[in-house]
Order: C-alpha cells, then sequence, then structure tokens
C-alpha cells in the first residue's frame, strides 16, 4: 500500500492532482461562487461533452493514433439521430441507437483509412474532418434544427435535494453519460485483453505485429470507439443546447485533445491513463470557470487555456527527456 | 535427432536488394545452431521468414515437426513453438515486466485476468532465475534486464525453438556467459536454440552446428567441432585477415587534445593524457571503470568536476554537446540504436542534417548538388551497404546502422574523434573496414580515442592504450611492448 503510494507520487497523476487541488484552493478563497455544489454541478454538465470526447480520444493516443475528426463525427451523429426522431416516432433506444450506429460506423471508416493508407492518422483525420464536414454542410445546407422532441428536450434529470433556498440539485443525463463514459474507458483500457493490445500497439507496433496482433482490428477498436464515443456524447451536447446545429460542435476539438494531453497522453503513442484525462479535463474546465469567475474578459480565456496547454505540454517533454537520460546512464554502465 | 524445423529454396528480395536466395536450413530438436554471416547477409532476414512475420518468395517450403506449413502467420508461428528474440528486443517499453513476459495472454477478447499473468511470469522468471520486479515498466530496465524479459517471454510460451538475433551486442562479458549458460540449459529442456552472434568465440563456444550466410547464399553447415575462427572468416568473408600491431611515429605532431587532472566525483578521479593529430588512443578497462563517463566529459555531456580539458592547446569549458561538436569533438556512442539515428528518416538525411549548415549556398538555401554529394561520399568510403539512400534507416541491416552513425559524425569533420565500442554487433569484415576508417582518419590527421571492451581491438588498432580502473589510469602500455594477456590481466587486477 505505501509502496503503491510512493510509486504514485511520482506519476504525472498526482502532480497535475495537486495542481488541480491547488488552483481550487485558490478560487475557493478568491471568488464566492466556486466552491459551491451548484458550481460543480454546473461544470459537469457543461463539460460533458468534452469529457465524453476525451474518454474516447485517450483510447486512440494510447493505441498510437489520433483522431481529429470526431467533432464531424458528433455533428453528423446528432443531425442524423435527431432528424429520425423528429420524423418517425422512435424513442430514446431509436435515437440512441442511431447516433451511436452513425458514429461508431464513421469511426470504423476512420480506422480502415488509417490503416490501409498508412499514413499519418493526423493527416488522415483532418482530411475526414473536413469530408464529413463538407458533407454535412453541403446535405443540411447549414440548416438548423430548432424543435426537438418533447421528451428529448425535457431529458433525463432527477432531483435529488435542495439547497437552503430550495433551489434543487439536479442530477441529470450529462452526469450520467460523463461517469458512463469514463468507467467504460477504464474498463476497456484497464480489464479487457483488447485493451492490453491497444496500449502494446501504441508503444511499439513493430512488435506488436511480431507477437501477432491484428493492428487492423485494434483500430478498428480504437477509432470506432472514439466514434462511438462521439455519438453518444453528440446526443447528451444536443440535449444542453436545446438545438442541433450542423456547425455548432467543429473548432472545439483541441479543447479535447488539450484535455487529453494535459492528462499525461503522448502523442506518440502507448502512454495515457482514465485518472490522468479526468484530471486534465478538471484543470481546464476549473480554470475555464475560474477566470470567468473571476471577472476575467472570455478572450483571455482563450489565452491562458493555450498558455497552460503549452506549459503542460513541455513539463511531460521535459519529465520525458530526464527518463531518457536516466536510461541512457543505466546502459552506459551496463556496457 | 528428429528435425523440428527443415526449410528448403528460402528466397527473398526486397526492392533492388537480394536478401536470400534460394537458402535451406535444418535445425533439430533440443540443438544450439549459430547463424554466422557478414552485417546485411540475410541473418534476420531469414530469422523474420521463420517466424511469420515476412512471407519468403514462392517456391520456399518450411516444414515444421515434419509437416508442411504454408502461410506461416506470426501467430501461427508462435502457436507452433517458435519464439524469436530480436535485435531490438520487441518489448512493450509501457506495459510492465509480467504483461511483457505473459503477453500470450492478451491475446483474444476476454477480460484480463490479472493474477494469471503474474503466475505465468513468476513461474517463467523462476524457471529461467530471474528476478525483476513483475510490476516495474520494461522503459525503466537495463539493456541487460530487458534482454532477459524476452527470454522469459519466450519460455512462459513453451518455446521449441527460442532465436535470439544478436543477443550478446550490448552485455557485458559477465552477463554473457550468465545468458550462455541459460542458453545450454534451454538446451538440456529439449528446446532448441537459434544463435545469431558477431563474437565468433562464443559462437563456437556453445553450438552444434554453425550455418554461414554469404550475401544472402547459404555457404554450408559445419560441426561446429571442426571449425576454427579463422575458417569462419574465410567462409564468411571469402577473405582472410591478419592484423599487426600498428607503430607509427608521432614524435612531431601536435597534441589536439590534452587533459589535466580530470575529476568528476564518483565517475572518474585525477585523469590526464594527451592525443596527438594522427593517434589511436586505446580506453579499455573494466565494466564501471569510468570510460564512459569520461568520453560524456569530453563531449560536454556531463561536465567535470575539476581539472582542464584543451583542444589544440585552447582551454575548453564545455557545457553542452552542441559546444563540443562545434569545436571538433565527434562522438560516436555505444548504443546505436536509441542515440545518434532516426530510424524512420532516410538514410541521406541521417547523414547529412547534422552538417546543414555547410551545405549552404547563396540566400542560406541547402544546395542539393552539394546534399548528394556529401551523402554519396560517406556512403561510398564507409562501404555502407544500400540500395536507395532515400530509404528509411530501419531497412538496413544493424550493421549498416553502425556505419550511418560514424557517417553522419564524420560529416562534421571533428578533429578529435571518440569511439565508444565501435564495432559492437558488427561483423569481421565490417569491423575490418571500420578499423581500416579508423586508421586512415587517423593518417589523415584526425585524433582518435577508442574505447573498447575488447582487448585485441585496442592491441592491434591503437598507438597506445589506457587501461582504466575504478575511475583511475591504472596504466599506459605501447602495443608492442605488452601481450593480449599482460593486458588482460591488467585489466582484471
Ligand atoms: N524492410 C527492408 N527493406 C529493404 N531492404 C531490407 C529490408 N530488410 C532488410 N533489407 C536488406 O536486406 C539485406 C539483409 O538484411 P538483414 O537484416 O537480414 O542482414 P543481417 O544478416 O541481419 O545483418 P546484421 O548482422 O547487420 O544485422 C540487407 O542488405 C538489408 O539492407
Ligand atoms: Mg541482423
Amino acid at each position: 500500500m505505501r509502496n503503491a503510494l510512493r510509486r504514485f507520487g511520482r506519476t504525472h497523476e498526482a502532480r497535475l492532482l495537486l495542481v488541480t487541488v491547488a488552483l481550487m484552493i485558490f478560487l475557493s478563497f478568491a471568488t464566492k461562487n466556486f466552491f459551491t455544489i451548484q458550481n460543480a454541478l454546473d461544470l459537469l454538465t457543461s463539460y460533458a461533452f468534452p469529457g465524453m470526447m476525451a474518454a474516447g480520444l485517450v483510447v486512440v493516443l494510447v493505441a498510437g493514433g489520433l483522431d481529429i475528426s470526431f467533432t464531424a463525427v458528433a455533428s453528423i451523429a446528432q443531425y442524423l439521430a435527431v432528424l429520425a426522431a423528429n420524423h418517425y416516432g422512435i424513442g430514446w433506444l431509436g435515437l440512441f441507437g442511431i447516433a451511436l450506429a452513425v458514429g461508431t460506423a464513421l469511426g470504423l471508416l476512420n480506422a480502415l483509412l488509417v490503416t490501409g493508407l498508412r499514413i499519418a492518422s493526423i493527416i488522415v483525420t483532418i482530411a475526414m474532418l473536413n469530408v464529413y464536414y463538407g458533407l454535412l454542410m453541403f446535405v443540411t445546407g447549414g440548416d438548423t434544427i430548432n424543435s426537438l422532441p418533447d421528451w428529448f428536450a425535457n431529458g433525463l434529470s432527477w432531483v435529488v435535494a435542495f439547497d437552503s433556498h430550495q433551489n434543487p440539485y439536479i442530477l441529470n443525463m450529462q452526469m450520467i453519460g460523463l461517469v458512463l463514459a469514463f468507467i467504460m474507458t477504464w474498463l476497456l483500457l484497464n480489464r479487457t485483453s483488447v485493451g492490453r493490445q491497444l496500449r502494446a500497439l501504441g508503444g511499439n507496433p513493430e512488435a506488436a505485429k511480431r507477437v501477432g496482433f491484428n493492428v487492423l482490428r485494434l483500430n478498428m477498436v480504437a477509432y470506432g470507439y472514439m466514434g462511438f464515443m462521439a455519438g453518444l456524447a453528440s446526443l447528451v451536447q444536443a440535449q444542453v443546447a436545446q438545438t442541433v446545429m450542423p456547425n455548432a460542435l467543429v473548432g472545439r476539438e483541441l479543447d479535447v485533445l488539450a484535455a487529453v494531453v494535459l492528462g499525461g497522453a503522448s502523442l506518440f503513442g502507448g502512454v495515457g491513463t482514465v485518472l490522468g484525462t479526468i484530471l486534465g479535463l478538471a484543470l481546464l474546465a476549473i480554470l475555464q470557470n475560474g477566470l470567468i469567475l473571476l471577472g476575467v474578459a472570455s478572450f483571455w480565456t482563450e489565452c491562458f487555456t493555450g498558455i497552460v496547454f503549452l506549459v503542460a505540454v513541455s513539463t511531460i517533454a521535459w519529465e520525458r527527456r530526464r527518463q531518457r537520460l536516466a536510461i541512457r546512464r543505466v546502459i552506459g554502465t551496463a556496457a | 535427432m528428429p528435425k523440428f524445423l527443415e526449410m528448403t529454396g528460402i528466397s527473398k528480395q526486397f526492392g533492388g536488394v537480394r536478401a536470400l536466395s534460394d537458402v535451406d536450413l535444418d535445425i533439430a530438436a533440443g540443438e544450439v545452431h549459430c547463424l554466422a554471416g557478414e552485417n546485411g547477409s540475410g541473418k534476420s532476414t531469414l530469422i523474420k521468414i521463420i517466424s511469420g512475420v515476412q512471407p519468403p518468395e514462392p517456391g520456399g517450403r518450411i516444414m515444421i515437426d515434419g509437416h508442411e506449413v504454408s502461410g506461416l502467420t506470426p501467430a501461427e508461428s508462435i502457436r507452433r513453438g517458435i519464439q524469436v528474440i530480436y535485435q531490438d528486443l520487441s518489448l512493450f517499453p509501457n506495459l510492465t515486466v509480467a504483461e511483457n513476459i505473459a503477453v500470450e495472454r492478451h491475446h483474444g477478447l476476454h477480460a484480463v485476468n490479472w493474477s494469471a499473468i503474474r503466475d505465468t511470469a513468476q513461474a517463467a522468471m523462476q524457471r529461467v532465475g530471474v528476478s525483476i520486479d513483475p510490476q516495474s515498466f520494461v522503459a525503466d530496465l537495463s539493456i541487460a534486464q530487458r534482454q532477459l524479459v524476452a527470454i522469459c517471454r519466450a519460455i512462459a510460451n513453451d518455446a521449441r525453438l527460442v532465436i535470439m538475433d544478436e543477443p550478446t551486442a550490448s552485455l557485458t562479458r559477465h552477463e554473457v556467459d550468465a545468458l550462455l549458460a541459460l542458453t545450454l540449459e534451454l538446451k538440456r529442456r529439449g528446446v532448441a536454440v537459434v544463435f545469431v552472434s558477431h563474437r565468433l568465440d562464443e559462437v563456437l563456444e556453445i553450438a552444434e552446428r554453425v550455418t554461414v550466410l554469404r550475401n544472402g547464399e547459404k555457404k554450408g553447415t559445419f560441426e561446429a567441432r571442426d571449425m576454427t575462427d579463422r575458417r569462419l572468416v574465410e567462409l564468411m568473408t571469402g577473405k582472410s585477415f591478419n592484423y599487426e600491431l600498428s607503430e607509427t611515429d608521432l614524435s612531431a605532431a601536435p597534441v589536439v587534445l590534452a587533459v589535466r587532472n580530470l575529476s568528476r566525483a564518483g565517475d572518474y578521479d585525477d585523469i590526464s593524457f594527451e592525443v596527438k593529430a594522427g593517434e589511436i588512443l586505446g580506453i579499455t578497462g573494466r565494466l564501471g571503470s569510468g570510460r564512459t563517463e569520461l568520453a560524456l566529459s569530453l563531449f560536454g555531456m556531463s561536465p567535470p568536476d575539476h581539472g582542464e580539458i584543451r583542444i589544440k592547446d585552447r582551454p575548453l569549458q564545455l557545457s553542452s554537446n552542441r559546444e563540443a561538436i562545434a569545436n571538433g569533438i565527434a562522438y560516436v556512442s555505444e548504443d546505436r540504436l536509441s542515440l545518434g539515428l532516426i530510424m524512420e528518416q532516410p538514410i541521406s538525411s541521417n547523414i547529412a542534417l547534422p552538417v546543414l549548415e555547410r551545405l549552404r549556398g547563396p540566400f542560406g538555401l541547402v544546395q542539393a548538388g552539394r546534399w548528394r554529394e556529401t551523402v554519396r561520399r560517406w556512403i561510398a568510403d564507409l562501404g555502407i551497404k544500400v540500395s536507395d539512400p532515400e530509404n528509411p534507416v530501419r531497412t538496413l541491416s544493424g550493421g549498416n546502422q553502425q556505419r550511418v552513425v560514424l557517417a553522419k559524425w564524420l560529416a562534421t569533420e571533428p578533429s578529435l574523434l571518440i569511439l565508444d565500442s565501435p564495432t559492437v554487433g558488427v561483423d569481421i569484415g565490417a569491423k575490418d573496414g571500420i578499423y581500416q576508417i579508423v586508421r586512415d582518419l587517423a593518417a589523415s590527421g584526425l585524433a582518435v580515442i577508442m574505447i573498447s571492451d575488447e582487448i585485441p581491438e585496442v592491441l592491434y588498432h591503437a598507438d597506445r592504450i589506457l587501461i582504466m580502473q575504478e575511475g583511475r589510469i591504472a596504466g599506459e602500455y605501447l602495443p608492442h611492448q605488452v601481450t593480449e594477456a599482460a593486458l588482460r590481466q591488467a585489466v582484471d587486477a
């Protein structure tokens, strides 16, 4: 136990936790509203969408790939699903069924292209982002769907308690979706053989082939899962927004990528954890929220996010370099 | 003895390179078999075919246990009990030791059984007789430990044939002995072992039969008992080698490097020596004697605590390797794979990038002609066997990669060249090529420091030999005034 703690103390996650907690303490004193249950619930609701996307993206990064197209995938999934729900009497099951199927299918297409073309995944998926998005804009003419079915617009939520002013504390489908997404990713990465194969593939692709792992199948799992999450997250987002705009999501890729990389996932593959991703997301959310509560003008928020991202990436790079040097020293004395 | 593996008519072509032509090979159950051949003779390619990573060309036949197998895949090969420990070990640095050993348990679609993984790993480590924390990550292990993990992985898979591609290249003598003992232990358990190595003495020590490849062709399979070093070298290269002690008159040559009372706590202590232009200074000593640390200090990678380094009579305070390079110092490190080469990049860029500055013409633009000329010259000078300089370095055989590292450094036109174990993993013919190159470089006025584990290497190819012991210089010898045995004794004293 003590050993495990010590091991944890040296990880990126531990440092991230420290920074997050420090920031939380600072904001609790510096602002009136930060340290309230209501604020926490609001944050959970509004960060459910990037959070669920991050839960999908970390799997792709762990497998040594990169997916940029997920916002376009989500846009298509939500548009088709809500369109169908408006025209045919499909219920919750049908709605989610369509969104998940569309998301997963587009993810699988990404996997086929990345594996088949043998071109860097970032390039393939940037191209696919534009293809998907362009097609969506072309087919829909950019039209917004303003009326959602009533049952969907009302959403799923439960009042669980009241604060001293009788304002309700609400548990909603966004929070459930977010928690579910992280649990699923954790199970996939840590409790299934496929998850371990994904990590192995990201760590040493050549060796993965040599021990006989099926790279195409693994990529289909990784990108398919990302697409699946995009489908799930798209509905969660549509429910909050109460409209479906074909251009509402594209452009938010980098926020998600920032959270995942902040969480310690490596763009070179093989590295990344669910805990790290959660912390990365939390840090980003708290930071952006804190700046708003402190009354800082909103364009500063983006600038700040960028700076934090840069600092995070460089500390990670620096850590890695130190580790590599240490290894090199070991090798040096061994030979 | 029954044959475990029989292969006939195996050929393989990569682009314009004929890696294998019509090769036969058979391995008996429980046999220790050695594959010998120069760099690029096709040893690794043959192994990749046995393990199903590369398909042979049509016409090749592979029989395992007397049954012909066609369309061998890596998974199928493993299922049949064939395990390969590759030159690069093929481990997963981001997974734990236990997972790496029991990686077969990750196959398929099921929940991970962590306790079974731990048990498998423990059992394999016990059988091999090693103890490494199964929960540590492979990225944190030394090369020797990683090798043990790779061997444990083979054992965990109930291997009937373990193939080791240059397993000893980055091990110390002590670790090599342990590995050879392990090989015999595997044999005792009825596991066949195929061994690829460039250290001929160890090959002949443990192998029963030796198969020699030259330029992708099989020269024959021989009983190791009837084989000598000399004959093996002739079979591999078609040439014979006789080394002579070197004696160069350096009395008039200017001093290039002078080191005075150099110390670094814990690494080396009170080191003084000089190297003249045209001189090859050999430094040898046991593991941990401080030779590599000294070299790193000379190259600006770890600053000394005390003492003075002078290059061409100018005092030098090196705080980075860039400065060292700018001052005409080049350092070819011992582990070629993790330092120095960008595997996915073309051979040409690997050679030319460090000297980009010098290839600039008007407007600061790189001149394609000078670029090509530089690349062509070093490929020719070092005899690097390439089909196309634009191929990634990854496609070169191990020994040829080594030469690319050398080319890269020589392109910086240094005045002091530090070579750390320059011929590890290099075949005898190529070794000779490298010695020849080093001598030519010295003859053209370069000062060379050659650090080596192998006593004959410094004895036959250096003008002067320093022996390091526990961070100090324990002796200085001239090659024609000392014998190999005396040197060995001095090192081990
Ligand atoms: N993927 C590839 N693409 C192109 N050429 C290749 C490829 N793999 C190997 N070769 C070429 O095939 C030849 C045989 O290479 P191989 O790696 O089998 O040699 P080797 O005997 O293992 O040498 P070494 O002792 O240096 O490791 C070399 O000329 C090499 O450049
Ligand atoms: Mg090889």
